[in-house]
């Protein structure tokens, strides 16, 4: 027998008709059958159209791969599935909220950190920082798991949101 | 005088009514309560469409699942919120599995109430979502034309399914202008492929041409496809020579008497048709889903073979097994295609070529897999679906089952020349599904001979529908094979389990004869095997429904029988065969 496939991580964009019980359809499916979800976020993206792009981090054998895309090109409210990570080269991006509280002696550090991640202060009080911060999903560990020692209460991340690279569309 | 406006406002409920005439809907099975009242209300006052009263809205959903299975169109249900809408879920789930095309009208509280845990409302299309193609929720009277027709589309195009419109009560009030079908724009995001990629049509002429050891496996996907697509598959069969098996959706696909057909392929397939699955070099899967029923253990399926796999769906294609050549298409133009480019290619089906292959099957044909002990003592179940099968081969007869060893036996015995005859419940083997099934199919073929195979513990899941079949004069019969026990569970409890028959056998079963008369049908039984053809022939002769009550051998089993984890070649194929494969695989126990 071959050996078995190994598991890959795939991003892909949904271009779905923005109506009710589009989301719980594409969550349903992958609850129902077992796939994997790491990150997936929803906004309207064609307000004309009435369109709104969905983008998943998931992960899987080649074969569970194909067999994603093909259910998720099965639901009537779908029109159409890109899988990123195939397609060519791609941009993806996550959002952080991040919330750090600390003694007087550690404000400075925290600070320094966040520069050093291109990090913004989006709100100070004399107990804590909120930082926003953009990147990949790894920068953003990397952000997190640094800060975490100096104080972090609180997190807030958006998920994944991706685009290919070049004129292409998707 | 004001003059006639083009478009007339409707009611919701007179829309639903209009939509489904549009729709060239003759019968709705249904069953009324609060929330669908005025659809009731607009049925009333008219006459373009029969209702059928139900006794329980799974029985609804079977018999429209009849309807469409014989007749090619699309079965049409009108439940009530709530109750009547949990009700249906089996039926739809059912349906969702063998692919049947229903259009499921579900009452709903009115939208302002929504959400509010209103009396008899449920979360309708959350429920169905997962057990639908497709569901929607019209809250506004101005979508219902629309949604309607769509919902219609959805159901009958690209591979079938059920389809779900949850109508609340304020929407069925409400008026609005009514658009017709052939104004309904069709919607972007679903367009299912029906034509085939001309390459792939090619390339698998080009493996038709080399074959030394093919097989044809048909399934449903030929049926939902039409006579057609099933004429064309027969002479497909018929061009090349190759043998052909067929699945237990696909039974009356291909002629069961002719002699390139080898049988039912599966877990209770003949020896004939899963060894040459096993062994073959090109597999030609036209509408198969490669279910588990059919591949057994998947990494010793059909080890040598290259795969062609015609599916209208591409979520079914390398699912379950890898294939070396995807067709995604509609079975009747692909086999079209096919037919064209073999033709073109001046393709002369080489005899010599497959001799061997045929050959080897003759070897495994010998082995008559379907023979069982005969008895002049004891009625063989076997022995019944046979007398039944010889007695009404010349009528236009219709087989539904239940499911079960019963079910099996029909599979194995009955043979079926033409599609649409047969109705199963195969994906998601539903007991129950038989009788009230065989209640859609005699509407839609009111003169022929429906018949539900059953089992006496299957029976009882539907058994109310003796009342609607009563009602309507319904002359179908339903043939017991009463082993007094769940025969299938019980099998497997032999083979599996030690023979530690837990909760398997019905203690107080009913008396069917007297059953039968209680609901006003006729109630007939057979002891012994002489009784046998006296029963079909008065069961055939009375123009009622009757019960026939066949008392059977309790402890007889089902085979062949490819045990849960094993390969095709690991067959078992009767009583004696038991020890000789040793104990089922810690890995095949687990199955279902
Ligand atoms: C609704 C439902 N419940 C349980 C089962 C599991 N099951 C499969 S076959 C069977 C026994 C059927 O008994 P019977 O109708 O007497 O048929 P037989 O096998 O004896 O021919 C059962 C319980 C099922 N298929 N469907
Ligand atoms: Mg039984």
């Amino acid at each position: 027998m071959a050996a078995p496939e190994a598991v890959e991580k795939h991003t892909m964009a949904v271009l779905v008709d923005n109506e009710p019980g589009v989301l719980a359809r594409v969550i349903g499916l992958f609850s129902g059958r077992g796939y994997n979800i790491e990150s997936l976020t929803v906004a309207e993206t064609d307000p004309n159209n009435r369109l709104s792009r969905i983008t998943i981090v998931t992960s899987g054998t080649p074969m569970i791969i194909e067999q994603i895309k093909a259910q998720l090109n099965r639901i009537v409210p779908v029109h159409g599935v890109h899988d990123l990570s195939e397609e060519g080269p791609f941009v993806e991006r996550e959002l952080a909220l991040v919330k750090v509280t600390g003694s007087a002696e550690s404000r400075a550090e925290t600070l320094r950190l966040a520069d050093i991640f291109h990090a913004r202060v989006v709100d100070t009080t004399p107990e804590s920082y909120v930082f926003e911060m953009t990147g990949s999903t790894e920068k953003l560990d990397a952000f997190i798991s640094l800060m975490a020692p100096l104080g972090v209460v609180d997190i807030s991340r958006t998920g994944v949101a991706a685009i290919s690279r070049g004129a292409g569309k998707f | 005088m004001a003059v006639q406006p083009a478009v007339r406002e409707l009611s919701g409920a007179e829309m639903v009514i209009r939509a489904l005439v549009d729709q060239n809907v003759d019968v709705v099975f249904g069953y009324p309560g609060g929330a669908v009242l005025p659809i009731y209300d607009a049925l009333f006052k008219q006459n373009q469409l029969r209702h059928i009263l139900v006794r329980h809205e799974q029985g609804a959903v079977h018999a429209a699942e009849g309807y469409a299975r014989s007749s090619g169109k699309v079965g049409v249900v009108l439940v009530t919120s709530g109750p009547g809408a949990t009700n249906a879920v089996t039926g739809l789930t059912d349906a969702l599995m063998d692919s049947v095309p229903i259009v499921c009208l579900t009452g709903q509280v009115p939208t302002h109430l929504i959400g509010n845990d209103a009396f008899q409302e449920a979360d309708t299309t959350g429920i169905t979502r997962p057990c639908t193609k497709h569901n929607y929720l019209v809250k506004d009277v101005n979508d219902l034309a629309r949604t309607l027709h769509e919902a219609f589309h959805v159901a009958r195009t690209g591979r079938p399914g059920p389809v779900v419109v949850d109508l609340p009560k304020d929407v069925l009030f409400a008026t609005g202008l009514y658009v017709a079908p052939d104004a309904t724009p069709l919607r972007k995001s679903y367009r299912p492929q029906t034509k085939p990629e001309a390459t792939r049509i090619a390339a698998a002429a080009q493996l038709i041409a080399v074959a030394k050891k093919p097989l044809f496996y048909g399934g449903g996907g030929l049926i939902n496809s039409g006579p057609r697509a099933c004429t064309l598959f027969t002479e497909l069969a018929r061009l090349t020579g190759f043998p052909v098996t067929l699945t237990l959706m696909g039974l009356g696909a291909y002629p069961a008497s002719d002699k390139q057909y080898l049988g039912l392929v599966g877990m209770h397939g003949t020896f004939e048709s899963n060894n040459a699955m096993h062994d073959c070099d090109l597999m030609i899967n036209i509408g198969a889903r490669f279910d588990d029923r059919v591949t057994g253990k998947i990494a010793a399926f059909a080890p040598h073979s290259r795969k062609i796999h015609v599916d209208i769906d591409p979520s079914s294609i390398n699912k379950n097994v890898r294939v070396d050549l995807a067709i995604v298409g509609d079975c009747a133009e692909v086999l079209t295609a096919l037919i064209a480019e073999l033709k073109a290619q001046k393709y002369k089906p080489d005899a010599a070529r497959i001799a061997p292959w045929w050959r080897q099957i003759e070897t495994w044909r010998k082995r008559e897999s379907l023979r069982y002990e005969k008895s002049d003592t004891i009625i063989k179940p076997q022995y019944a679906i046979e007398r039944l099968y010889a007695l009404t081969r010349d009528r236009d007869v219709f087989i539904t089952t239940e499911v079960g060893q019963h079910q099996m036996w029909a599979a194995q015995l009955f043979k079926f020349e033409q599609p649409f005859h047969w109705m199963t419940s195969g994906g998601l083997g539903t007991m129950g599904y038989g009788l009230p099934a065989a209640m859609g199919v005699q509407l839609a073929h009111s003169d022929a001979l429906v018949i539900d195979i059953a089992g006496e513990a299957s029976i009882l899941m539907n058994i109310q529908e003796m009342s609607t079949v009563c009602q309507y004069r319904l002359p179908v019969k339903v043939f017991i094979l009463n082993n007094q026990y769940m025969g299938m569970v019980r099998q497997w409890q032999e083979l599996l389990h030690g023979g530690r028959y837990s909760e398997s056998y019905t203690a107080a079963l009913p008396d069917f004869v007297r059953l039968a008369e209680a609901f006003g049908a006729v109630g007939l039984r057979a002891e012994k095997p002489a009784d046998v053809d006296r029963v079909i022939k008065e069961m055939i002769a009375v123009d009622r429904p009757v019960i026939v009550d066949v008392q059977v051998d309790p402890k007889e089993n089902c085979f062949p029988m490819i045990p849960s984890g094993a390969a095709h070649n690991e067959m078992l194929l009767g009583p004696s065969d038991r020890q000789s494969s040793g104990p089922v695989s810690e890995e095949g126990m687990v199955l279902v």
